[in-house]
């Protein structure tokens, strides 16, 4: 799966602008699924199954799109002002490298912090292209890049940009491979989404499930840890298996979702951690209040340095993300009584 | 070690607890408890009195020559409020009796006065404060009793309240408001109905220890007693602490005291330097009979020992106590396992105790 | 009037925080079983119940709402046997040390909020109120029987037992919406042997405190021509500024403003004038904070109110109502309900000329 990891996280693909990972992705997935399709948004959605009498219309949705910067004005000597794109955090550009959708590079400088305000916004940043100044600049103003940062691994730990949440969208293609290699007769309808737009507002996830009407939704995102030098007291850490989200800040998942995911991981003797965020959502929240609601829950891969060049998870979390997906779509699902 | 030890904490004694801790009797109005106090006590006293402040003397007299006359005591005062202005429609102004954090009375019910009419502590809605003003505590000045305009007639200007807490059971747990110190009043009703055979035993069931030790200080003048021990509760503040440097929850090094390991021993607070003598013997029979004690971290705080051993020519002192989480809060912790290990102390340590244990060679 | 009070009572006594309203599901099935023609849950698990109309069909309904769910804290993480927990719902940590709770673990537990003394803080708190992520909850077990019993996720719910006030004035945990279902409920008591023609759908959503999410499904599924939010709303009363609270126990709240279509409420106002049933207006400029917010924007919109009842206190253990004001919103909604008639719509049309 590493491989497949590298593949995925090296595209650049922000919100909005999807279509290479898009086109990625599809490449992976087509010969194993009965169905593809791209809707109004751009999110990719794949169907495997026909819902047999015991089966349900079941949504998995990891999103394509990553954080990143668009382009506002380009100076005579080419250094770049942006906008962030998603949840990008002025501290952590600096000095970061980037990579336009054109393929052009670019690195983050700052000026000096004004006056006596030690925090950095995003009106000191700026991207400087190396251009020489022939010609015209490398990239214009509406252009849109993302953070540059190679694949690494470190052991069991996996570094790069973008694992948020191309993690998942491996972990989603990885599974869909193992049901297609095992010839898994699963009872149910899935529909794989791998959505857009996720960092600036759950928009694609809002659009996908809208068309697809399921009875049930499940979203494979990353989520914090609690496991470094005075961080956030969340009992969450990488190494410690797949996280079940009890809720987040903006969804409560549903109870029975929660404890149908609790049970199969029991089952089948996975290791997993129950999570509770208190800041940060995901697809999971919009596809709940879709038409007239869906019962809906998110499987988390725990992820250290999260909207950083240097994303980092946990490889054994990765592959037991894989098997508790397998675990879940396998069998009949019975929600308990409400 | 101690065999079929009678000195167990049984059902009834649960029940009295209960009964203590449900009553309202705040520093200067302790009527509800004396009352059951002295239901409790008459019929196997020696002696019983209630002096001018409201203290219960009572008193039962031991066999053996050169026998020691020993106080035991225990408060039978909370901490509460009274009623201090009437603003109309049933709201009131008041204020604290005894040291209450004004961080614990919002959104709280109260119990006023004998008839224990309710009435709630409110606070201003979440919706309708700043992030700045909720950054800063609730002064103790804004905060009202409002017992709603039905019953605005039922209650008055120097009417006491409490936390309207009920008692609950859980485990070897209780909860309940005022286990400071009903727990020991408890404590020193059963003392009183067994008594060490070998002592005079001077019980008093003491008024206003909360606002400056005051009933002990007359008490122990009239009883004139060898020596006392005071009963009390202390705070077990063995909560995790917080390392400033690692910025998280850490090993706590200033608890106090640590639910769950027996009976403190106090060797000094703020009031009292608990007499080493006496501090020996406990700590000797303790040892001998296998119940769990601990010292209680020296530090703040006081006890009735504090007005006890000064008066007269000097009283040798030492406070005993149970410990519980949260006391002066609505809602105090205790583990019964602790209170059955106080009680055992003070009686095994009171049964055998002779003149040769305070010498000064000891 | 005292089996309405026992009613109410025992309504906030039922433990039902958001996402999590099962329990307090129940309790309104069963209290509306006999007062509905048809009893369905909703895929997030709203309660709705159908009283059908007289009129011809197709005929045309309207959603009645009072949000069943209730505030409260979730556990985050375990230390030495004592509990973090995080808010679910507005809650100002101020009102929160002392609190007697109850912890849904593996089994119901008693304990206590704790608010750890200054040496055991850092030293940036000291002399500021404590923010809720440096409380604890102590359930006074050891810690080997608290990771037993106790994990993360498990709901953390008042345990503060309800306050009667005299024979109308209740106070406790939860009367915010706890107050508004019961007034629902009462409504439908009192359309019981009566004649009226559009079908009414009264809705117990869920949800409502962390994301309106019960509200805006349940909208989009019965697709209701008039909807109606029935909430609480600021009461005067110690410590509060008058211009900022309605006064308190002189009867519902009508609410104006851009949540509220103002032809509708125009038509309640008139029949409340007509029943001489005492209201109030309430100034609503914004965001109401109510149901009504996300199910005026269901699907293709819908004309919504929001009757409110006036409640001091809100948002702490302590919430206070009075009962008359219930039952004055319960009425209102009845003896607008057996008005409405097949012409009701055309006096929404906005702006004519």
């Amino acid at each position: 799966m590493k491989n497949l990891i590298r593949k995925l996280v090296e595209v650049t693909g922000p919100s909005g602008y999807e279509s290479l990972i898009r086109d990625c992705v599809k490449e992976e997935v087509e010969g194993l699924v009965d169905e593809v399709c791209v809707d109004n948004l751009g999110n990719l959605i794949v169907r495997k199954g026909n819902k047999a009498k015991n089966g349900l219309r079941i949504m998995v949705a990891a999103h394509m799109d990553e954080i990143g910067m668009m382009v506002s004005h380009v100076d005579e000597q080419g250094f770049v002002r942006f906008m962030p794109i998603g949840g990008l955090n002025a501290k952590v550009c600096l000095g970061s490298r980037v990579r336009f959708l054109n393929g052009e590079p670019g690195v983050i400088g700052s000026e000096p912090a004004a006056g006596g305000s030690k925090a950095l916004t995003f009106e000191q940043l700026y991207i400087d292209l190396g251009w020489d100044g022939q010609g015209d600049p490398p990239v214009k103003v509406g252009d849109v890049g993302v953070f540059e940062g190679g694949m690494l691994e470190m052991g069991a730990r996996i570094v790069s940009k973008a694992l948020d949440d191309r993690i998942s969208v491996a972990v989603l293609i990885e599974t869909l491979q193992r049901l297609d290699a095992d010839k898994v007769q699963s009872p149910h309808e899935i529909y794989f989404v791998f959505s857009v737009q996720e960092e600036v507002g759950l928009r694609g996830a809002n659009t996908a499930a809208f068309g697809i009407e399921p009875d049930l939704g499940l979203a494979v995102d990353v989520t914090r840890t609690g496991d470094t030098p005075k961080d956030l007291k969340m009992e969450v850490s990488l190494g410690n298996g797949p996280a079940i989200k009890v809720r987040d800040q903006r969804m409560i998942s549903d109870p029975r979702v929660v404890k149908w995911m609790v049970e199969s991981a029991q089952k089948a003797h996975l290791p997993f951690q129950l999570e509770v965020l208190e800041r940060g959502t995901t697809d999971a929240g919009a596809i709940q209040l879709s038409r007239a609601g869906v019962p809906a829950g998110c499987l988390s891969i725990p992820c250290r340095y999260l909207h950083t060049p240097s994303e980092m998870v946990d490889y054994r979390d990765v592959q037991n993300s894989v098997a508790l997906m397998i675990e879940l779509l396998k069998d009949p699902i019975v929600l308990s009584e409400f | 070690m101690l065999e079929n030890d009678f000195m167990q904490v049984n059902n009834d004694q649960i029940v009295m607890l209960e009964r203590l801790c449900n009553a309202c009797a705040v520093s200067g109005d302790e009527g509800e408890v004396r009352s059951i106090v002295l239901e409790q006590v008459q019929p196997v006293a020696d002696e019983v009195s209630v002096d001018p402040m409201g203290n219960v003397l009572a008193k039962r007299y031991g066999a053996g020559e050169r026998r020691m006359r020993v106080m035991v005591a225990a408060h039978m005062d909370e901490v509460g409020l009274m009623l201090t202005n009437d603003e109309g429609d049933g709201v009131f102004r008041f204020e604290t009796v005894g040291g209450i954090a004004a961080q614990q009375l919002p959104a709280k019910e109260m119990s006023i006065g004998s008839d224990h009419i309710p009435g709630i502590v409110g606070a201003v809605p979440i919706h309708l404060t700043s992030l700045s003003e909720r950054q800063k505590d609730i002064p103790l000045d804004n905060m009202r009793i409002d017992v709603g305009t039905e019953n605005a007639g039922k209650v008055k200007i120097g009417d006491r309240a409490v936390f309207a807490t009920k008692f609950h059971q859980q485990g070897n747990s209780i909860s309940a408001k005022a286990i400071d110190d009903r727990i020991g009043v408890a404590i020193l009703l059963r003392l009183f109905t067994n008594p060490p055979p070998n002592i005079d035993l001077f019980a008093a069931f003491t008024v206003q220890e909360e606002v400056g030790l005051r009933g002990a200080r007359v008490a122990a003048f009239a009883l004139d007693p060898d020596l006392a021990v005071a009963l009390d509760c202390t705070p077990a503040n063995d909560l995790p602490g917080w390392d400033e440097g690692e910025d998280q929850w850490a090993k706590n090094t200033r608890y106090n005291t640590r639910l769950g390991e027996g009976a403190a021993i106090y060797v000094a607070d703020r009031g009292t330097l608990s007499d080493p003598r006496l501090v020996s013997h406990f700590v000797k029979i303790a040892e001998e009979t296998g119940i769990s004690y601990q010292f209680r971290q020296p530090g703040g705080g006081a006890t009735d020992a504090g007005a006890i051993h000064t008066q007269r020519s000097g009283i040798p002192s030492i406070s005993v106590s149970v410990p519980a989480r949260h006391i002066h809060t609505a809602v105090a912790i205790a583990r019964i396992s602790d209170w059955e290990n106080t009680q055992k102390l003070i009686f095994h340590s009171l049964t055998g105790i002779t003149r040769d244990s305070l010498n000064r060679n000891g | 009037m005292e089996d309405k009070f026992i009613f109410l009572k025992s309504l906030i006594s039922t433990s039902g925080l958001s996402g999590y309203e099962t329990p307090v599901r129940k309790q309104v099935s069963s209290a509306w079983e006999p007062l509905a023609d048809e009893l369905k849950t909703s895929r997030l698990g709203s309660l709705h119940g159908l009283r059908k109309g007289s009129g011809d069909e197709p005929r045309e309904s309207i959603l009645l709402a009072a949000h069943m769910d209730a505030i409260g804290l979730m556990v985050t993480g375990k230390v030495e046997g004592f509990l973090r927990v995080t808010e679910m719902g507005g809650i100002d940590g101020r009102v929160l040390p002392g609190q007697a709770v109850t912890v849904h673990g593996r089994e119901e537990l008693n304990g206590t909020i704790a608010l750890p003394p200054n040496h055991l803080l850092p030293s940036h708190l000291h002399g500021k109120a404590v923010p809720l992520e440096y409380l604890l909850v102590d359930v006074g077990l050891p810690p080997s029987e608290v990771e037993e019993k106790i994990r993360v996720g498990d709901l953390v719910s008042f345990a503060q037992p309800p306050i009667e006030l005299g024979k109308d004035i209740l106070a406790g945990h939860s009367l915010d919406n706890r107050a508004s279902v019961a007034a629902l409920t009462f409504c439908l008591n009192n359309l019981q042997g009566r004649a009226f023609e559009w079908d009414v759908w009264a809705a117990a959503t869920v949800q409502e405190e962390e994301t309106f999410g019960g509200a805006y499904t349940s909208a989009f599924e019965l697709t209701p021509k008039l909807a109606v939010a029935i909430d609480v709303t600021h009461g005067a009363g110690p410590g509060t500024k008058e211009h900022k609270t309605v006064p308190f126990g002189k009867g519902p709240a009508l609410g104006w403003g851009p949540n509220i279509h103002p032809a509708l409420h125009e038509a309640f106002k008139t029949v409340a004038g007509r029943f001489e049933i005492p209201h109030i207006l309430e100034a609503l400029p914004r965001h109401s904070g109510t149901d009504a917010f996300a199910m005026q924007v269901a699907a293709a919109g819908i004309p919504t109110m929001v009757i409110s009842i006036p409640l001091r206190y809100m948002h702490t253990p302590v919430e206070m109502v009075v009962l008359k004001d219930i039952t004055r919103t319960a009425r209102l909604l009845a003896e607008f309900i057996v008005e409405l008639d097949d012409q009701f719509m055309q006096k929404l049309a906005w702006d004519t000329e």
